[in-house]
């Protein structure tokens, strides 16, 4: 079964600036490693990492259109900076590489299941 | 019947792996056995043939949905109805109910869902009751219990006992779900005595069984004596005519000393073990209570005060009043509830009974008769079980009449 583990964290712009490099280079390389033990483990399926809000384009439906407008689906504290899909046994599995993941001490990882275990 | 169906659901849902069609093939093997075993006799094992039917029942009602699944399901429908085939005639049933634990009580569940799912499977309550206990609308209830099986569902919360690495937190919340059954069947006034009696000794078994699991997890033992030690006392709590009997006035004879040994036993091991937590300090305060002929309040003070350093709570606050007004007269148990009401809020205690109870009887004991009069009445206002209603109703008949106020 398929989780999508999001990765949410407060805009690098919070991070002083005399510390962003350092502090943002840091992670890079912890995730590198992450993603490496994920890629080994065969659990890996995809995975993207996100250009910031600011690059964001949103479409919605007005009436009978499609209204098409600049930024994110809402503005939040921590914003929605990329994913991974795993193929895991089971929500344990799943939780134990969220856990194992950096970003749960720079922010919030959701793990979400795939659609299609429910029933009607 | 009753204790056969939750030994049975638990073996359903980890074979069937869904609480639903679980809960849905249990009902229908309990219906043919209320029409069929009145008939026929009851069968030799009782369990047993719940299980086949159930499970026979389980397999029709995959069938069905494999016919009706569309294309993208029917893969695992047709698995799901082969692995259920497999065992559909095997009449053994493993005791599956501490895997089903560890599941009810995961964390990805919320807190309150733990609670409620865990007494609705393994404790066998019924919605209704489980509602009740909890002051909560049925339907809120019913709401919680669908949504968190839908989550076990569709994100795949396994059944199994967790790995040492995640023990820790998982055992906690086992510990409390388990610490909440046993009171829901102790003090729960609403449901007829039997019912409330196997909650107590359901609590107590899987307490037992955790403890054999992990002889070295000092609460676990700790869990085990605190309820040991409470069950002990279930006959002499409550009087002839129904009214609750303070600790220091039951009746001694009445105990049921094997459970008094036991839970003295399990305390010991806790001890033995490194870390002492909130339930080894909850079951030091029930044995000083048994103990000794003469109930030690200033010992109970200081534990009291040691359990509030540990999980502080109001509930924890009111005790260690009623200890220290025991131990250092009615005046420093008041002073500690004012403290309580200026850090907790006057508004929130408004509707906690036991706190009004307490006050009350610290207020009679300091001569403020018609302040006691009053509390009492807050007590009796807020109090919904009988044999307390009949306790404090006493207490305020009791009451010197003709003062001020």
């Amino acid at each position: 079964m398929q989780y999508a583990l999001l990765f949410y964290s407060p805009p690098h712009t919070r991070i002083p600036e005399s510390e962003r490099e350092a502090t943002l280079g840091k992670m890079l390389e912890q995730m590198a490693a992450w993603n490496e033990e994920l890629r080994r483990a065969g659990v890996f399926r995809t995975g993207l990492r996100l250009a910031p809000v600011d690059a964001a384009t949103s479409l919605r439906a007005q009436g009978s259109d499609v209204l098409v407008t600049d930024g994110p689906f809402a503005e939040t504290k921590e914003i929605l900076g990329g994913l991974v899909v795993l193929e895991c046994a089971d929500l344990d599995e799943a939780l134990a590489w969220a856990r194992k993941c950096p970003l749960t001490r720079a922010g919030t990882v959701e793990v979400r299941p795939e659609w299609g275990a429910a029933r009607a | 019947m009753r204790a056969e169906a939750g030994l049975v659901l638990a073996s359903l849902i980890a074979s069937l792996g869904d609480f639903d069609l679980a809960e849905d093939a249990l009902q229908d093997a309990i219906a043919a056995a209320l029409e069929r075993w009145p008939r026929d006799g009851v069968p030799e094992r009782p369990a047993g043939w719940l299980t086949v039917a159930a499970r026979r029942r389980a397999v029709d009602r995959l069938r069905h949905r494999a016919v009706q699944a569309d294309k993208a399901d029917a893969l695992r429908a047709k698995e799901e109805l082969r692995r259920a085939e497999l065992g559909e005639a095997d009449e053994t049933v493993p005791d599956e109910r501490l895997r089903l634990l560890f599941t009810c009580c995961h964390p990805a569940l919320a807190p309150e869902a733990r609670v409620a799912l865990t007494l609705r499977t393994l404790g066998g309550l019924s919605t209704e009751a489980v509602a009740r206990a909890f002051l909560l609308p049925v339907p809120t209830l019913a709401k919680r219990l669908e949504r968190a099986k839908a989550k076990i569902r569709d994100a795949r919360i396994p059944y199994r006992v967790p790995p040492e690495s995640e023990w820790t937190e998982r055992l906690a919340s086992v510990l409390a779900v388990l610490y909440l059954i046993f009171n829901e069947g102790y003090s729960a006034t609403d449901a007829e005595p039997a019912a409330r009696r196997s909650l107590c000794e359901e609590a107590i078994r899987l307490a037992r069984v955790l403890a054999g699991l992990l002889p070295h997890e000092g609460e676990v033992h700790a869990l085990l004596a605190l309820m040991s030690l409470h069950d002990a006392r279930r006959d002499a709590r409550v009087g002839a005519d129904g009214a609750l009997v303070p600790l220091d006035e039951q009746d001694r004879r009445r105990w049921h000393r094997d459970e008094l040994v036991a839970g003295l036993a399990a305390l010991r091991a806790a001890a033995a073990c490194p870390g002492r937590g909130a339930y080894q300090v909850q079951a030091a305060i029930a044995a000083a209570h048994v103990v000794e002929a003469e109930t030690p309040w200033p010992t109970l003070a200081s534990l009291y005060a040691e359990l509030e350093a540990l999980a502080p709570s109001p509930v924890v606050r009111v005790n260690r009043a009623v200890a220290e007004g025991r131990a250092r007269g009615p005046a420093a148990g008041l002073a500690l509830l004012a403290a309580l009401e200026r850090d907790d809020g006057a508004r929130r205690l408004a509707g906690y009974a036991p706190y009004h109870a307490a006050r009350a009887d610290l207020l009679r004991r300091a001569g403020r008769s018609a302040e006691a009069a009053a509390a009492y009445r807050e007590a009796l206002a807020l109090s919904r079980g009988e044999p307390e209603r009949r306790h404090l109703a006493e207490q305020l008949a009791r009451l010197p009449s003709g003062e001020s106020g």
